[in-house]
């Protein structure tokens, strides 16, 4: 546990400009205790304000590498660590979880593991990372109602938090993060145990964060959803990284994405084949790739061809 | 009842507790052979409604027929040879030490010979690609390939109708590809009739012929998939989105182009013609 000195030092020694990378990945290569080679060379980094979004199979170990940017890989899981990730300036081999917690907040899959599971009420579960931390009582309160009011569930604050549905635990989920006001935040398949409405709050949650110009690398397998607020897409398949770069390059190159056994949008898809199958012409990188996009280049199509 | 229908319900309510009423008044025909998605907000009683089949839970109020048999008159293991119920999360359902052990208990304890078990259970893995691992045990599997398992321990003791409890949840795309083919192939080989709760409508496009739409314990909208995916207003207030090529069909409807358009391969089809004609 940190005291609140030596949080205040951290955060003097540490501040980054805002031109700044936030996250650098340096050739990490990782294998668990008992499970070999889940990362294998591994390189990227992430901008101030930038939206990451990860794309891939199960097992391509997108979890295991979003668990490697607040450190609880290796440090909590053991296992052999290669490669550098720095973080907010500091190097995960040479900080604690704690203190990365700070600076990296991970949400995720499933808001029942993020849950601390002794607080009775929504407002004490937000406080309890900051009381852990030491913050005075002051800072708690504020930052508390901040994070609440942010992700939504003002007016829900006495409620248990196993009172909540789905969509609003993975929201509660998602303060008890932002109340530590982190660099960055990590979302590991935020989406994926939640019902359509459930999705929709919390992606609406994150497109609000974004325009705040929050940090955030996401884990999701919603590609069309992760299309209309990704600022960049990595592929990971086997380990490995095979395709990075804007969320247009990515997920315009239809076949490689669906040589991973990853959808394109079904809107990109459908422009891939008109152009391999009918002839359609038109430039790989100009495909759309959300429905608004789709919906504009059909119209001025059907407005040529009448 | 017509010889087509396999179950249907009467006026069913449901309460879990007297002031938790889950279902309100349900009344529903399923007929043999039918692919039904059922859709909706969690806590709107799908899963209820799906427990109900097998008679996992028995009604409050109004009956449920399962080929005429009202399913409180039988225990839900006797129903179980007729509607099988796969849980959403596996680990409700896994507790045998390998994969061939969890498929054949349940032919073993419908009292199936050894033979007939083993025929069984070997054709329920082969049908989910899992035979290669029989001996493994179940939780060194991926997520996708427990549910599979899971899904294989229903097939071999073959009932008619399927009841999959958010099969498509947790998946990745290639997951989700394999339950879809599974489902496509359970239909297509055995007739059998499969309901499928789920929130993914690309899914449900793809494999279903019919959609209900369930909230606050009633029913929504019954009906085709095609026709239900136009509603529009209804799917908004449950926040579902119909796949994209329906939303971009119905915004080019205005230049001749037709609407209820629900899978890719229909909406290649048709704006692939379209660039042939002119």
């Amino acid at each position: 546990m940190l005291s609140k000195f030596k949080i205040c030092c951290l955060r003097e020694v540490f501040d980054i400009t805002s031109d700044e990378l936030v996250i650098k990945v340096d050739k990490v290569s990782y294998s668990y205790p008992t499970t070999p080679n889940v990362l294998k060379n591994v390189s990227f980094s992430v901008k101030k304000g930038e939206i990451l979004g990860i794309i891939g199979p199960n097992g391509a170990g997108k979890s295991t590498l979003l668990k490697t940017l607040n450190g609880l890989v290796p440090h909590f899981y053991g296992g052999k660590f290669k490669g550098k990730v720095i973080v907010c300036g500091m190097d995960t081999m040479k900080h604690t979880v704690s203190e990365l917690a700070v600076k990296v907040g991970l949400v995720f899959q499933d808001p029942l593991n993020q849950l601390s599971g002794v607080t009775g009420s929504v407002y004490e579960e937000v406080a309890f990372g900051l009381s852990m931390l030491g913050f005075p009582h002051e800072t708690i309160e504020d930052r508390v109602m901040n994070a609440i009011e942010k992700v939504g569930l003002k007016g829900l604050e006495k409620r248990s938090p196993y009172s909540l549905s789905g969509g609003q635990q993975q929201r509660l989920a998602i303060a008890t993060v932002l109340a530590l006001k982190p660099e960055v935040i990590v979302l590991d398949e935020p989406t994926a145990q939640l019902d359509p409405i459930g999705k929709y709050e919390v992606l609406s949650v994150l497109k609000e964060l974004k325009k705040e110009g929050q940090t955030i690398v996401i884990a999701e397998h919603e590609i069309e959803e992760l299309a209309t607020f990704a600022d960049r897409i990595l592929a990971l398949e086997n380990g490995k990284i095979i395709m990075r770069g804007s969320t247009r390059e990515v997920l315009t190159a239809v076949e490689e994405l669906k040589s991973i056994g990853v959808n394109p949008p079904s809107i990109t898809e459908l422009f891939h084949i008109l152009k391999n199958q009918y002839g359609l012409s038109i430039n790989e990188k100009a495909y759309p790739v959300s429905l608004e996009e789709g919906i504009k280049i059909c119209k001025e199509l059907l407005e040529d061809k009448n | 009842m017509t010889e087509h229908v396999v179950i249907k319900t009467e006026d069913l309510w449901y309460a879990y507790a007297p002031d938790i009423v889950a279902l309100k008044g349900i009344d529903l025909e399923i007929r043999k052979g039918e692919i039904i998605a059922l859709i909706g907000q969690n806590g709107g009683g799908k899963t209820t409604l799906a427990k109900h089949f097998n008679g996992l839970l028995k009604p409050t109020k109004g009956r449920v027929l399962v080929k005429g048999i009202d399913t409180r008159d039988k225990p839900a293991n006797e129903l179980s040879t007729i509607v099988g119920y796969v849980f959403q999360n596996p680990m409700d359902q896994i507790f045998s030490k390998t994969v061939f052990e969890e498929v054949a208990f349940g032919p073993k304890n419908i009292g199936l010979s050894d033979k007939e078990v083993k025929e069984r259970t070997e054709e329920a893995l082969e049908k989910v690609g899992l035979l290669e691992y029989s001996n493994a045990h179940p939780l060194d599997l991926d997520f996708g390939k427990l549910k599979l398992l899971t899904i294989a321990s229903i097939i071999s003791l073959k009932p008619e109708v399927y009841c999959l409890d958010e099969p498509t949840t947790g998946q990745d795309h290639i997951g989700r590809k394999r339950v879809a083919e599974l489902v496509k192939k359970l239909n297509k080989e055995e007739g059998a009739t499969v309901i499928v709760i789920t929130h993914d409508m690309n899914f449900v496009a793809e494999v279903a012929e019919r959609v209900i739409l369930m909230a606050d314990g009633k029913i929504l909208a019954d009906g085709p998939v095609r026709e239900i995916f136009q509603q529009i207003e209804i799917l908004r207030k449950a926040q579902i989105k119909p796949p994209q090529v329906t939303l971009l069909f119905n915004e080019l409807h205005p230049y001749g182009l037709p609407k209820g358009v629900i899978k890719l391969g229909e909406a290649v089809e048709i704006l692939g013609d379209f660039l042939r004609k002119t």
